[in-house]
């Protein structure tokens, strides 16, 4: 694993692209595995279904990505290999992503959060100079819109909705701010990535976002809480609490008979 | 096109006792002895029946045909609604993200479905909040199958295969149904469930067929578990089911339970021999005068347990229910009060809720 | 307080060059909500390149009881349909 000094310089090495590519991967799966735990248990029928749909469409992309990561590792390791057979600190989803849903009020700004980035940032990408990338950023970046202006539509409702939904989607927003650092704060890897055009400096990201949700926030009157300091670091495999016992769930059949096929 | 609120409906319930079982054979109390003119109209109304005619929701139609359609449909509608609940314990779980993507869409379908025939229901003025609070009051009936745990990802395929085969056995003559809401709406679910049971015997193919011991082991434990319950799937035997009769006479159903029942067996036994597993009924056997298999007597029993909700997860599914609808509620009741403060956007003239950021 | 959602009848077109048909209802608190659930609800498989919703109260439906004196005043109109006129088959293009 190349340290964060060593990847500022020279050209992209196959183990650099990989692990950028498992950070897009992996925010998006987790997050789906987040929402599938959704489905059969939302406040009303319509939402299990458009819950349901999103899942769809971050399994859609995770499945893309970890595809082309694997053969970018050439280590003959598939999508489910990836997804499956990986611990935690291999695992370099954003730390935001694999929050619990909590109610549907955390859900959404969860969502919200990430659908903002996610909508930016694959904007960006489909310029990536990494053709393939580019291309699955196409894809995705159409069904990320649509993710946002689902849960923008919702964050809207809450936040200028009842006394109640008002102070809960407050809360989750207050809760979940401080995970929005590490979107938004570029690393070396990150700006390794930009200097060679194979993803867009997170300045810029940064800057879009925030206005997104700037203007998100106002119409549903709500409070931008102020930026927290603890730096979060998902995306170099260190998580919060939570990741471990999401795998734990998720990769459990594929543990417990290695080399399977289902 | 809609009776609308005019014509609500208030309904009565269906006596406790009801076989409520096969989703195309609700029964109904015996219609009352029509007034004077009633027995005219009635005459009209079964003479359109009987020249195939679709019953569309604002045409007059016996208040019995209503109750009944309203009870079946939302049985219906509920059975796809609570039927989440056991396939939805594997979505976290599934042991591929292809495995995983098919269970969320055909989880999916299932709400779909249910929508699809909430729908139904409310065109013979019945509204979907009633009909939910029946379900979380207990007072409303579902397919008894989703009161059954999904013990081992083998069951995912055994729904998949079994239950899903079954409904379609029993949801195909409902294509044909008189009442053109809940046909249409059929049509639609008939055309969406194709894939389900095909993706339910494609696990049982891997598992059976290409897998390990263990996993060979865990889908005929499946089987064990599931073929009983499946069977019961079709209802009663109409010896004892005494809905049938007028059910057929108004084309709601178009097949009795047994009828179904065979035909699902006749399917599944061949079924079952090619991935190698073994059906738990040691008195099946085919018969050659009859070109049917002969099985062994079903053990209704059970059936009426699990019914007065004594199944294994009778508690929990409807548990589940409550806990969703409860929890949910503040956002339902957040959506509306934004949407009386904005009113214009009930009727979309005005800005939407997030609308100016949504691009 | 409320918590129950209007109900909306949903219009799909399936491709472009079709009218739209009705599909089915579903509830939602808003206008968009409706699109959206629509969309989610209805064009899983593609079904769908245009969406309406309408709110199922503002539809004016007309009366199974009064199809007679609606329709049938229709039914003796034969002179609007062109098999009504018969032209010498040597006439042609007409």
């Amino acid at each position: 694993m190349s340290s964060a000094a060593e990847c500022t310089a020279g050209a992209v090495s196959a183990e650099e692209r990989f692990r950028y590519l498992l950070r897009l991967a992996d925010t998006s799966l987790v997050l789906g595995q987040r929402l599938g735990e959704w489905v059969g248990h939302a406040p009303a029928l319509e939402e299990d279904l458009a819950l349901a749909n999103i899942a769809l469409d971050l399994f859609g992309q995770a499945r893309l990505l970890l595809a082309y990561a694997g053969q970018v590792e050439g280590r003959g390791r598939d999508e489910d290999q990836l997804a499956f057979r990986r611990d935690a600190p291999e695992f370099f989803n954003v730390t935001l992503a694999e929050q619990p849903n909590g109610d549907f009020g955390q859900t959404i700004v969860r969502q919200a959060l990430l659908d903002a980035w996610q909508v930016e940032l694959y904007h960006s990408l489909i310029g990536s100079t990494d053709e393939q990338l580019a291309n699955i950023a196409a894809k995705a970046m159409k069904e990320c819109r649509y993710h946002w202006r689902f849960s923008c539509g919702w964050l809207v409702r809450l936040g200028d909705g009842t006394e109640e939904s008002r102070a809960r989607v407050q809360a989750a927003l207050d809760g979940l701010w401080r995970f929005t650092g590490e979107l938004l704060t570029p690393d070396a890897l990150d700006a390794h990535m930009a200097s060679h055009g194979i993803a867009p400096p997170l300045a810029l990201i940064r800057s879009r976002w925030e206005a997104r949700l700037a203007a998100a926030l106002e119409e549903a009157t709500l409070r931008q809480p102020p930026p927290a300091y603890f730096p979060w670091h998902g995306k170099r495999g260190v998580h919060s609490e939570h990741l471990g016992h999401l795998l734990t769930e998720m990769q459990h059949l594929q543990r417990l008979h290695p080399g399977a096929t289902w | 096109m809609r009776p609308g609120l005019k014509f609500l409906y208030h309904i009565r319930l269906g006596s406790v006792h009801m076989y409520t079982q096969a989703l195309d054979s609700c029964g109904t109390e015996p219609p009352s002895v029509a007034p004077a003119g009633e027995a005219e109209r009635e005459r009209q109304f079964q003479e359109r029946i009987d020249r195939d005619e679709k019953i569309e929701p604002k045409d007059w139609m016996p208040d019995a045909y209503r109750q009944t359609l309203i009870r079946q449909i939302a049985q219906h509608a509920h059975s796809e609604i609570i039927g989440m609940l056991p396939e939805g314990n594997w979505i976290t779980r599934a042991p591929s993200l292809r495995r995983k993507a098919v269970l969320i869409a055909k989880v999916q379908d299932e709400g779909g479905h249910g929508m699809y025939l909430y729908s139904a229901a409310e065109t013979l003025g019945v509204s979907r909040g009633e009909l939910m609070a029946q379900l979380l009051a207990g007072r409303a009936k579902y397919s008894s199958i989703f009161n059954y745990p999904t013990l081992t990802w083998a069951d995912i395929g055994a729904i998949g295969w079994l239950v899903d085969g079954a409904a379609i056995m029993n949801q195909i003559p409902l294509c044909r149904c008189s009442y053109g809401p809940y046909a249409r709406a059929m049509v639609r679910i008939c055309k969406e469930e194709s894939f389900h049971q095909r993706q339910g015997y494609e696990i049982m193919l891997t598992l059976a067929r290409s897998g390990t011991r263990a996993q060979r082991e865990m889908a005929q434990d499946a089987l064990d578990r599931w073929w009983w319950p499946s069977l019961m799937m079709f209802g009663p035997s109409d010896v004892e089911s005494g809905h049938t009769a007028q059910s057929m006479r108004w084309r709601i159903k178009r097949f009795t339970n047994d009828e179904l029942r065979q035909k699902f067996i006749d399917a599944t036994v061949p079924q079952a021999r090619f991935l190698g597993l073994s059906i738990p009924d040691p008195d099946l056997r085919w018969d050659e005068a009859s070109q049917h298999y002969a099985s062994g007597p079903i053990d209704w029993g059970e059936f009426q347990a699990v019914l007065k909700g004594e199944g294994p997860c009778n508690r929990e599914r409807l548990a589940a229910r409550r806990a969703a609808h409860e929890s949910g509620r503040w956002v339902r009741e957040a959506a509306a009060a934004y949407a009386d403060k904005h009113s214009d956007h009930r009727t979309g003239t005005g800005p939407a809720p997030g609308y100016a950021q949504a691009s | 307080m409320n918590e129950d959602w209007a109900l909306y009848e949903v219009f799909i077109r399936a491709r472009s060059g079709l009218e739209h048909k009705h599909v089915g209802s579903l509830h939602a608190a808003d206008a968009r909500m409706a699109l959206e659930h629509a969309r989610d609800t209805y064009t899983r498989r593609q079904e769908g390149v245009s969406i309406w919703v309408v709110r199922s109260i503002d539809i004016l439906a007309s009366d199974p009881e009064e199809a007679g004196e609606l329709f049938e005043p229709a039914r003796d109109k034969v002179y609007r349909h062109p098999t009504f006129y018969s032209i010498p088959e040597e006439v042609k293009n007409i």
